[in-house]
């Protein structure tokens, strides 16, 4: 039984429609062409990039990207890292952060402020997030190229609407996350989990093309990079 | 459409009236192209903006592309993924439904526009029935299928009011205007129009509003996020559909898809059946292409992808609902169904010399440019398709967008999923004749002129003798130039002059050459072999 | 080489110069140059108007006429080597049309036979350099030229840079760059007629860029572009003549003795 129907909703159209569409879908290719080669698909392009996961050329060409998608980047060590954040915080005057339940709390160790945890059994409500001065996260993966960083709502990132509605969302990116290319990437990104490919503040260029950044979505990303 | 709000400028009461916006299909136009690019070329305001908008997107879309040395490589990859798909729709489409079930999302099928625009309608009004609280509001994020299907307008006849929260989409639609390019519809407006718009037509906007776009922006964030977080159901597209794990993804910039996708309960996504790939790790191909086609960036800002309902995280009940609407029409037509495999990047309208010149109002379709002309024949029905439909009657607007195109080739060269867009104008032109012909409707001059032309072509003796004819034509010009002649030439003759024809023609002159010594042969001294 | 001349219908009838400019050319480089006289036009008009099956006759009659020419002496034909044509679109319809419609019709076996003529067919810069291997045909011509890629040359043949090679190689011309030389003239065959409003538009931005150059001359590989662009350069009294390639690199004067 699916959720909606379990609720209440309506379940799917009758049957006519599907059957009625896949048979003009089986008589057009029918019809049409006797053997169509779906064939191999040639996979010249690259698989992979020249560098691999986690490498300083990875960590610089990733900073670079995200900086010109102009987020603010920070690169620390191990050690460095709540003193990086408690910093980064600091320059956002932030006082209260959301954060997922399973972040790692040493992260926010050096910072005084007020670390709300997100958690499943109290979620917060919209209007709270809203109040929020922003959310500290994790990543799942981190694609170079594309200065894309990726979540999959897992413990240490949370459900989506907690880096949605905030206006800042700090990101702590470890270099082991990061790959090159993008199908490296979606090899790491588990299609089961709900996933947010980020690659730089939203914009858009609706008006005159003029590029006008943060429409909707956090106006402001940071991200620590460690290692 | 139905909102007539009013203003409270002067105190009296304003009435939106667009022209542009009347009653008329979504791929059907009032005008033939023609007629329609006409009047557009003379909108000196569009053709700035277009010029400067296709420009500026072709030079980032350039540049992007020219940083990949495998981009050959992955359009190689992306053509011959959607021939697959085009080729196991069926296995692929209970692949994907099996997939979404199984993640507790609803899967539904819409045979046509109003098929579809009904499901949506009935799981709305379903969500108002079971939470005791009519929904009379929904947000949607940008979907070329709803635009399709004319589902704003269906919604509206329910009382339901379908908010667009793309700005662009939200300008046209505050504006009670139409779109007019697929990534940027808003292109044909200037910031001072959008500022007027907003201020005339947005509601608890500051009136103190200037045109930067920065301030426009903000303006209009401020005035979705209201709307964003109180919504109850969301409505949105889909770029792609995963078959192998039910997953689907959309591709947006803003932020107002992650808002749509994740803040409401309820969440229906509409998509055309062609918009599939296979499996997963396809991904990789078409989130390389599209991105650096459609907005010439490496990435797009955001990327959604979901499989189904996640307990605790975003909607909690989502509908899929696959659309057909004429795609069997077009999958019918073994050369016309390689138009499915579009992705929806505009690369082609942004390189195409027409589509800079007259925008995307002329093409009468939600489908304009290059891929507009061969797509929306195909789904609205033209003339002597095999698929669906016998089109809209005689002097169908429809049947003159395969000639909107001066054969150049430029799309086909920017198309990342290397659609032969050319040649499929070329067989929708065949076709459309094809159709007139089995009619009896050709337009007889040009039919006449055709068929006397071929005559003459098939045959060496009679186009030698139709050559002879031309040396009248001397008598006509003056200076060497002729400068008028009468319909149909009478449209060359408007703008160009066409030179007097020369005193020999070749083959007169060949014919007098001496010949070369020992080669007395008759074929190589020009003469005619028969009649 | 003997090398047969696909003189196209247009220039045959209109621009004989082009033609005739080929012929001289290639003679001047050593090779023997044959006219199959009963050849008429590649038929790629109706092909792109929507008249395939009006075109198909047409198509038929130019593979007989060079395939005919292609053939052996000994066997009725006049034995060319190869096919040249100094027109871009036409041979890009040889190429890329003429087994298409055979096809379409059901005629199998001319469509075989259109695709062994189209494989010994070329657009005259690919004649040049690709199968006779030159680039400076020893021309001269002393004079400001800008040259347009003609779309069929550039992306349907994909002539790449051999015309601007080609035109380097003259002595003493002055060769400037047509800017956005890339973008379409407007022609489109039928298409300036049918969308005249939108043909016009374009040739408007065009004729802007050739303007620009101050050429004296603006030279292509195609009658019909150059017959579009220079009619608009004519009726606004512009100045600059159009010159088809051939003619340039037959070199000044070489029309002296026609």
């Amino acid at each position: 039984m699916t959720s909606s129907s379990r609720r209440g909703a309506p379940g799917p159209t009758g049957n006519g429609a599907k059957d009625e569409i896949l048979r003009r879908i089986r008589r057009a290719t029918t019809e049409a062409d006797a053997g169509t080669p779906g064939g191999a698909v040639p996979r010249g392009y690259h698989l992979q990039g020249e560098h691999s996961p986690g490498s300083p050329e990875l960590i610089e060409l990733l900073r670079d990207r995200l900086l010109d998608y102009r987020a603010a980047v920070h690169r620390c060590s191990p050690e460095e890292v709540p003193a990086t954040v408690a910093s980064a915080l600091a320059d956002r005057q932030a006082r209260r952060v959301v954060v997922p339940a399973g972040l790692d709390p040493a992260w926010l160790a050096g910072w005084p402020g007020d670390a709300v945890p997100d958690r499943p059994a109290a979620p917060l409500t919209v209007t709270d997030l809203d109040g929020m001065d922003g959310v500290v996260t994790g990543c799942a993966v981190a694609i170079a190229d594309t200065g894309t960083l990726v979540l999959d709502a897992s413990a240490d990132q949370g459900r989506r609407v907690i880096t949605l509605v905030p206006d800042y969302h700090l990101v702590v990116v470890r270099a082991e996350q990061v790959v090159q290319s993008v199908p490296e990437g979606l090899a790491r990104m588990d299609p089961d989990r709900p996933l947010t490919m980020i690659s730089g503040p939203s914009a858009t260029s609706d008006i005159e093309l003029n590029r006008v950044e943060g429409v909707h979505g956090p106006r402001t990303l940071v991200v620590v990079l460690v290692g | 459409m139905g909102r007539e709000p009013v203003s409270t400028d002067l105190g009296m009461p304003r009435r939106r009236v667009n022209p542009e916006a009347s009653e008329r299909g979504t791929l059907r136009g009032d005008l033939g192209f023609p007629q329609a690019a006409r009047v557009a070329l003379a909108n000196g305001q569009l053709r700035r903006n277009l010029g400067h908008a296709t420009a500026t997107i072709r030079a980032k879309r350039a540049a992007v592309v020219a940083e990949l040395d495998d981009w050959e490589a992955l359009r190689d990859a992306g053509s011959a993924l959607k021939a697959d798909v085009m080729s196991r729709l069926p296995e692929l489409l209970e692949q994907l439904e099996a997939n979404v079930t199984a993640r507790g999302g609803v899967v539904h099928w819409a045979r046509d526009a109003d098929e579809a625009n009904a499901v949506i309608t009935s799981i709305i009004q379903g969500v108002g029935a079971r939470d005791g609280r009519p929904v009379d509001q929904v947000v949607k994020v940008k979907s070329m299928a709803t635009q399709e299907t004319g589902l704003n307008e269906a919604l509206a006849a329910q009382g339901i009011a379908a908010v667009e929260t793309d700005l662009a989409e939200l300008i046209v639609q505050l504006a009670d205007d139409k779109p007019s390019h697929i990534l940027v519809p808003a292109i044909h407006r200037n910031r001072a129009e959008i500022r007027q718009i907003f201020l005339e037509h947005m509601a608890g906007v500051d009136p103190g509003l200037t045109d930067e776009p920065r301030v426009l922006a903000m303006a209009a964030r401020a005035h979705l996020r209201r709307t964003f977080l109180s919504a109850r159901v969301a409505i949105s597209g889909a770029n792609f559909g995963v078959a192998e794990t039910g997953t689907l993804a959309v591709v947006e910039s803003e932020g107002n898809g992650r808002m749509c996708l994740t803040l409401p309960d309820t969440l229906i996504t509409l998509m055309g059946i062609e918009k599939l790939v296979p499996t997963w790790r396809d991904l990789e191909v078409f989130l390389q292409l599209l991105p650096r086609s459609s907005t010439g960036e490496r990435m797009n800002p955001y990327t959604s992808l979901w499989t189904g309902v996640t307990p605790g995280d975003g909607p909690q009940e989502f509908h899929l609902v696959l659309l057909d609407n004429g795609r069997t029409a077009a999958l019918a037509d073994q050369v016309g169904r390689s138009a499915l495999h579009c992705i929806r990047c505009s690369a082609c309208l942004n390189v195409c010399p027409v589509y800079e010149r007259v925008g995307g109002h002329a093409y009468g379709s939600v489908y304009p440019g290059p891929i507009g002309a061969v797509l929306t024949p195909q789904l609205a029905g033209m003339h002597g398709h095999p698929g669906v439909g016998p089109g809209a009657g005689p002097g169908d607007p429809v049947d003159t967008l395969p000639y909107a195109s001066s054969l150049c080739g430029a799309c086909f060269d920017a198309c990342p999923v290397k659609i032969d867009i050319p040649s499929l104008l070329v067989h929708l032109r065949a076709q459309h004749v094809d159709g007139e012909r089995a009619r009896h409707r050709l337009p007889t001059a040009e039919r006449a002129a055709m068929a006397a032309a071929a005559w003459v072509m098939a045959t060496p003796g009679r186009f030698a003798t139709a050559e002879k004819g031309l040396a009248a034509g001397r008598l006509v010009g003056r200076g060497g130039r002729i400068s008028s002649l009468p319909p149909p030439l009478s449209a060359w003759t408007s703008a160009r002059d066409l030179p007097v024809p020369p005193r020999e023609t070749f083959r007169q002159w060949w014919s007098r050459r001496p010949s070369p010594a020992g080669t007395p042969s008759p074929f190589v001294r020009g003469a005619p072999s028969d009649e | 080489m003997r090398i047969a001349v696909f003189a196209t219908c247009l220039a045959d009838a209109l621009f004989p110069r082009a033609a005739q400019a080929t012929v001289l050319l290639l003679e001047r480089l050593g090779h023997e140059v044959v006219f199959p006289a009963d050849q008429t036009c590649c038929g790629q008009m109706h092909v792109n108007t929507g008249y395939q099956r009006e075109a198909l006759p047409v198509v038929g009659h130019h593979v007989d006429v060079f395939e005919r020419a292609l053939a052996p002496v000994a066997d009725g034909g006049l034995g060319a080597d190869v096919i040249v044509a100094p027109s871009g679109s036409c041979v890009g319809s040889v190429r890329h049309q003429h087994a298409m419609v055979a096809s379409s019709a059901g005629d199998e076996p001319l469509a075989g036979r259109a695709a062994q003529v189209a494989a010994k067919t070329y657009e005259l810069s690919e004649l040049l350099v690709d199968v006779l291997g030159v680039t400076d045909v020893g021309a001269s011509y002393p004079h400001r030229v800008t040259y347009h890629p003609t779309c069929h040359s550039l992306r349907l043949l994909r002539v790449g840079d051999k015309p601007l090679r080609l035109l380097r190689s003259v002595a003493g011309i002055d060769l400037v760059e047509l800017p956005g030389a890339d973008q379409c003239c407007g022609f489109g065959g039928t298409f300036a007629l049918k969308n005249a409003d939108t043909s016009t538009a374009m040739l408007a931005d065009k004729m802007r860029a050739v303007q620009a150059t101050s050429a004296e001359v603006l030279t292509a590989g195609d009658s019909s572009c150059l017959m579009h662009i220079g009619g608009g350069l004519s009726r606004l009294r512009v100045g600059t003549r159009t010159v088809h390639l051939a003619e340039i690199l037959a070199g000044e004067g070489w029309d002296a003795n026609l």
